[in-house]
């Protein structure tokens, strides 16, 4: 990818990300991650409705990767269904841990192609899917 | 200073984390090879050669460590594995048995988590209470607001010489007083003061103080707790082992030996032990009010050359011991530290262990630069030359 683009993406969705600010509303989902490095901090809130993420918002203060990450991940797994969102997130994975994945699948999130080159940053880049983990965790926990 | 008894400034690096841990002179790593390729023994152990050797190199740490912190008998230092060590062995050895239900300790909001943690678990193991010493406008501890927090159940003050996030000085001598007149146990964590300021542990009636090796030059896994005799002698092992005891019975009595080897059960960190004895020489020899001084020196110079730079924000201007929290402006810390790293220059970005301190200073991640008398005027002005490139931050870090 062209480093001048990837770089506009990533700073665009840092400067001005998508859904941040939480809401008080009980039919959400809430889960929070902190990075390992313990600085990182996001809070992940959506709501699912028959098998689909119909609201996802986020808040927090963390880099640059994180931040971004989040709000690529909002945009695009709005209205997608969870078994949607779990191949989403399996193939990024897949991009991340530099095993073979279906670029076409991953849309904005190649941006972080390159990010294996930076260890640290690579949970970075992961934060909030880890968070979207828990939430899909609860959702089929509560069997619904 | 120094610069060339350090083998790995030889790099092109700038070491800005000396409040993790510091690097080491070859004098340091030297003491340790010499001890692993010519002397290796147990301690405490045999009657052959190297072994009294061992013996006697190890016993005379204890009293460069006299030396270091002021105190008069070596049987007052206890060799552990690091502050948290140190820290944990004072709180569950010493302050449980001897504390109970409603007794209050204090603490601040500033404090590592090493001197939180393990008072907290007695919060919930026997009911003591913490309670928070406020703080001033600019994060500082004064005695007054000590007074306004004494209460007939305080027991113990403890709190850190020198905080790792902002670097400001405690008034120990002060506070010291004030505990003997009120009959407090003051412990003090002192694992960013000993390796950088003179610390004298009488004169400031300190009655257990703890800090680590690594911080100071020398080797990870050591570290040192100092209590007063008296307080030693009441103290419980929290590890039982060999070298510790004198005899026991497979009836369960058993009879330990006296302070400080009962508390150091186990084969201690040997190496380790002499390295930091190597390090205190060092140390020393170079004078440790000079070093508070130079630190000190290199803080204001940097400050002075931050004011070229409109968007960092410091947040410790005033704090006296050498360290510098400060951002950049719409900038989330770690972003500029890895911003830095681009150009070789290492600082640490996050709470700092101390994370809840984000109550009294507003924010919860800093970039820390912590100094040490091998840095330089020169490794400022290179940092001074990278952060003015810093409108540039993304287009390095992405
Ligand atoms: C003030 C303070 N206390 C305690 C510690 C813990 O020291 P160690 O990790 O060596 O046990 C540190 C080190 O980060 C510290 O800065």
């Amino acid at each position: 990818m062209d480093p001048e683009l990837r770089r506009e993406i990533i700073v665009d969705h840092y400067q001005n990300p998508i859904n941040k600010g939480l809401i008080i509303d009980d039919t959400y989902l809430k889960a929070n991650t902190n990075n390992e490095s313990c600085i990182d901090n996001i809070t992940v809130m959506a709501k699912i409705e028959d098998g689909r993420f119909m609201d996802i918002r986020f808040d927090g203060e963390a880099c640059a990767i994180s931040t971004s990450a989040t709000s690529i991940m909002i945009h695009l797994c709005l209205n997608k269904t969870v078994e949607e969102v779990e191949e989403l997130m399996a193939e990024y994975e897949k991009m991340l841990n530099e095993e073979e994945y279906q670029q076409e699948k991953l849309n904005e999130l190649i941006v972080y192609e390159d990010i294996y080159k930076q260890p640290n940053r690579k949970k970075c880049a992961f934060l909030p899917f880890d968070s979207l983990k828990k939430i899909i965790k609860q959702y089929k926990e509560r069997g619904q | 200073m120094n610069r060339e008894d350090f083998p790995i400034l030889k790099n092109d690096f700038i070491y800005f984390d000396n409040g993790a841990t510091t690097l080491k002179p070859k004098c340091v790593v030297d003491a340790l090879d010499d001890y692993y390729l010519t002397y290796t023994a147990n301690a405490h152990r045999g009657d052959y050669d190297n072994s009294q050797k061992v013996d006697m190199m190890y016993e005379e740490v204890r009293k460069k460590v006299t030396q270091l912190i002021h105190n008069q008998d070596p049987r007052e230092i206890v060799f552990t594995y690091g502050t948290t060590d140190s820290l944990n062995m004072i709180t569950f050895g010493f302050m449980e048995p001897h504390l109970k239900k409603g007794d209050e300790v204090l603490l601040t909001k500033a404090e590592h988590a090493s001197n939180v943690l393990p008072w907290l678990e007695l919060v919930k193991k026997i009911g003591i209470v913490v309670r928070y010493i406020p703080l001033t406008s600019d994060n500082q501890v004064t005695i007054e607001n000590i007074e306004k927090v004494i209460t007939q159940n305080t027991k113990v003050i403890s709190i850190a010489h020198v905080t790792n996030v902002i670097g400001d000085i405690r008034p120990v001598k002060e506070i010291g007083a004030l505990c003997k007149k009120n009959n407090i146990y003051f412990v003090v964590d002192g694992a960013q003061s000993v390796p950088h300021l003179p610390v004298n542990v009488d004169e400031s009636n300190i009655d257990f103080l703890a800090f680590s090796a690594h911080k100071m030059l020398g080797p990870t896994g050591v570290g040192v707790l100092y209590g007063k005799l008296d307080l030693l002698e009441k103290m419980k092992p929290t590890r039982f082992g060999g070298g510790m005891n004198s005899d026991f019975e497979a009836d369960g009595i058993v009879e330990y030996k006296s302070v400080p080897t009962c508390f150091e059960a186990g084969t201690p960190p040997i190496a380790g032990v002499i390295g930091l004895g190597k390090a205190i020489d060092y140390l020393l020899k170079i004078g440790m009010d000079n070093i508070h001084k130079y630190e000190l020196e290199l803080k204001e110079y940097l400050l002075l050359r931050l004011k070229e730079i409109p968007n960092v924000i410091v947040y410790n201007p005033k704090s006296t011991g050498g360290i510098v929290a400060f951002n950049l402006d719409k900038v989330f810390s770690q972003d500029t530290a890895v911003f830095l790293n681009q150009f070789s220059i290492c600082v640490r970005a996050g709470n700092h262990c101390a994370k809840i301190l984000k109550d009294e200073l507003k924010i919860k991640n800093t970039c820390r630069i912590s100094f040490y008398l091998y840095n330089t005027k020169e490794e400022i002005d290179r940092l001074i030359d990278v952060l003015k490139k810093s409108d540039q931050i993304f287009k390095i870090i992405l």
